[in-house]
């Protein structure tokens, strides 16, 4: 900070020898409409649709899950799914695709703040929560619609190769499984508001999504650590995934999981929320 | 309107906008002018509310932008024509501002239409030009119809018919009674469009008047006289005669005398009075453009210095002298605004005297003494490498420039010069 600078007498607004008669002033034809949430969403889901990437990343997405998730199914026989849902194929390839909604939960953010386009953004609606709770919802409800349709097809399909035998019902891993992508994505969004950078928020999301499955490895070698690695394995995003498809190692169902989940990802919206408040654009 | 009071922004230790109170009317286009850093843009995003100010507060229509409930009806900005996602269409760029803010869908193709971009509406704006990036942000100022416009350098890019255009669209737009408030740094473009300007250097107000009030007040019209070379005791006599009448007399190098508080007819009466012929009594006003310059000069962040070019030369032998370079005009120049160069090839007269070398004087290149002024390069010396160092005064320590600094004709050099104050004491 600078040192206190004098004051300076500024020039006052002197000699406005040009003013203009009162009541001149423009109004507009148009009727003006108090905004709200509905103009915002509306909005975003034209945005969320104009622009390729969201395309590329939810093709993608839809390509490893149902491409990944019919090659497995059809290497499966009958007896597999004694213990297991029929939409444990799928499994396989969420495990990839989850990085196609981290990936494009970052860009629904982070690309306005790449390209500049933010600040026409924000200067359209300079409410800025309504913005951001705008494209949460228009990408949660993207996600999670895409990523449930994607589960539900691969359950179908494996299910109509084995129809004689008996499944535990899909119907809740369909549900979770694409909650889970969802909420992960929701973080995702939140970090690229957070950090504001396309590449950087996705490297630290990559971060999360895998790091809590390499370092138990490491935590494991010291007794000390130990336990403090053991939950971090089954709390990371693999094997919660895992977890919510019943192919994990014990009977956990996921609930745990996708309730960390969901506390993670709230509070890295309420973070959001409050920072995009302070900061400047 | 909008109503700035006290507005101060600091990054860190850096103070980008200090203390900057102004206001902005309807009616009128109001032009924004600085140096480049001079804090335009920063005080257009404070108006915006994308910049919370670190003192002062600004409103339109006497709300900060923030609580305006329903903000692109009532403003319209351009704040740089690159703001918008590059992969999607014109159309559905526009579209998406038009539904954060209720306005209908047609809208959108009456503004495309209004900056002529509706052929390309469909296309990526990531391949746009730059004057096609500018139209589709002017599109996106007018979408809402508002009261008050804000544009941001709105002419770079544009072509001459494009820049005809948005002068033409300004000037329309305050017509109807709108608030238009452009920032530029293009003096001569302010002048054609702006009815006020609003002048700042370093983050800090240096004028707020109209443009005539501007030109009047920090112009440098002058009158150039030219008594007849042979007789120099004419000119003593003829400088003698309009000091004592009041008149401010600098010479010239070229032997013309620069004379200014005196109309000219009272010189031509004077001369005659005082028995001296005069070869030549011409007005001379300055633009703009010199105002502006001669305003900014003391507080310009970035500035050019002359290519030595010695990391490119060969070592020359002892004693070679390199060979003398022309001066290029607008290079290499004093660090203040120069006084109005001698009209070069205007001289209505076969002057006898001339340059050092038979040639005429280099540009820019002022005369020594009352102005203060350095030679330019190669105007007096046939080496420009010894001179050029020597030649880059600092801006506050030179003498009074021009005319213009006369304490008694015009106050606004003062503050120029008191801006380096608070920057040297940091």
């Amino acid at each position: 900070m600078s040192t206190p600078q004098p004051p300076m007498p500024q020039q006052a607004a002197a000699a406005p020898d040009w003013q203009v008669a009162p009541g001149t002033s423009y109004t507009s034809p148009i009727p003006v409409t108090r905004t709200h949430l509905g103009h915002a969403l509306n909005s975003e889901w034209t945005k969320i649709k104009s622009v390729r990437s969201t395309m590329w990343t939810l093709g993608t997405f839809l390509v490893l899950v149902i491409g990944i998730g019919f090659l497995v199914a059809a290497q499966t026989t009958g007896e597999d799914f004694r213990e297991t849902p029929f939409t444990v194929p799928a499994f396989i390839g969420l495990l990839l695709g989850q990085l196609c909604m981290v990936t494009l939960g970052v860009l629904v953010v982070s690309s306005e703040y790449g390209t500049g386009m933010i600040r026409t953004t924000f200067t359209a609606s300079p409410q800025r929560h309504r913005v951001l709770a705008a494209k949460l919802i228009i990408f949660f409800a993207v996600a999670f619609t895409v990523s449930a349709c994607a589960i539900g097809l691969v359950g179908l399909f494996t299910s109509s190769l084995h129809s004689g035998d008996a499944s535990p019902s899909w119907g809740g891993t369909v549900f979770m499984g694409a909650l889970y992508v969802s909420l992960l994505g929701t973080l995702s969004l939140a970090v690229g508001s957070m950090l504001r950078h396309s590449a950087g928020a996705i490297t630290t999301m990559l971060g999360v999504v895998l790091l809590p499955s390499i370092l138990p490895a490491f935590l494991m070698l010291s007794d000390t650590l130990r336990t403090i690695g053991e939950k971090m394995q089954e709390y990371a995003p693999i094997s919660s995934l895992a977890a919510v498809f019943r192919v994990g190692p014990d009977d956990s169902t996921g609930a745990a999981q996708l309730g960390l989940l969901a506390g993670v990802a709230a509070a890295a919206v309420v973070a959001a929320f409050v920072l995009l408040e302070r900061r400047d654009v | 309107m909008i109503e700035a009071v006290g507005l101060t922004k600091r990054y860190g230790a850096k103070t980008a906008v200090y203390n900057l109170s102004f206001q902005v009317r309807p009616g009128a286009v109001t032009g924004f002018l600085g140096p480049n850093g001079s804090g335009k843009s920063t005080t257009m995003r404070m108006i915006l509310g994308l910049d919370n100010p670190s003192a002062g507060h600004v409103t339109i229509g006497g709300f900060p932008y923030r609580r305006l409930p329903n903000a692109p009806r009532q403003v319209g900005a351009l704040l740089d024509a690159k703001a918008v996602h590059g992969g999607r269409s014109a159309r559905n760029h526009l579209l998406s501002l038009a539904q954060l803010s209720g306005i209908p869908a047609r809208r959108v193709d009456e503004v495309l239409g209004v900056v002529g971009l509706q052929d390309v509406a469909r296309k990526r704006s990531k391949g746009f030009s730059l004057g096609m990036g500018q139209r589709l942000g002017i599109a996106a100022a007018l979408l809402g119809d508002p009261q008050v416009l804000l544009f941001d350098e709105p002419v770079n890019g544009l072509d001459p018919e494009g820049i005809l255009w948005v002068r033409n669209l300004m000037k329309a737009l305050a017509a109807e009674g709108r608030t238009v408030f452009v920032s530029s740094h293009l003096m001569s473009e302010m002048a054609l469009t702006a009815d006020h300007l609003i002048v700042i250097g370093r983050g800090q107000l240096l004028a707020d008047q109209s443009v005539k009030d501007f030109i009047s007040h920090n112009s440098a019209d002058f009158a150039r006289v030219r008594t007849p070379e042979t007789e120099p005791q004419q000119r003593e006599k003829l400088t003698a005669a309009l000091t004592e009448a009041g008149g401010q007399v600098l010479p010239e190098q070229d032997g013309a005398l620069r004379v200014t508080g005196l109309p000219l007819p009272r010189i031509s009466d004077l001369a005659h009075s005082a028995d001296v012929r005069l070869w030549e009594l011409s007005p001379h006003q300055a633009s703009l453009e010199e105002a502006y310059m001669r305003m900014t000069q003391g507080a310009v962040d970035y500035r050019s210095t002359v290519d030595q070019k010695a990391g490119l030369q060969q070592q020359l032998p002892p004693g070679a002298v390199p060979p003398p370079q022309m001066p290029v005009a607008g290079q290499g120049q004093p660090g203040w605004y120069p006084p109005l160069p001698p009209q070069q090839g205007g001289q209505p007269f076969a002057m006898p005297q001339s340059g050092p070398y038979g040639a005429p004087p280099a540009p820019g290149a002022g005369a020594p003494g009352p102005y203060g002024a350095p030679a330019a390069p190669g105007a007096t010396d046939a080496n420009p490498y010894a001179q050029a160092p020597a030649a880059a005064p600092a801006p506050a320590s030179a003498p009074a420039p021009a005319p213009a600094a006369a304490p008694e004709s015009a106050p606004t050099p003062a503050p120029a010069a008191d801006l380096t104050k608070p920057e040297d004491a940091r």
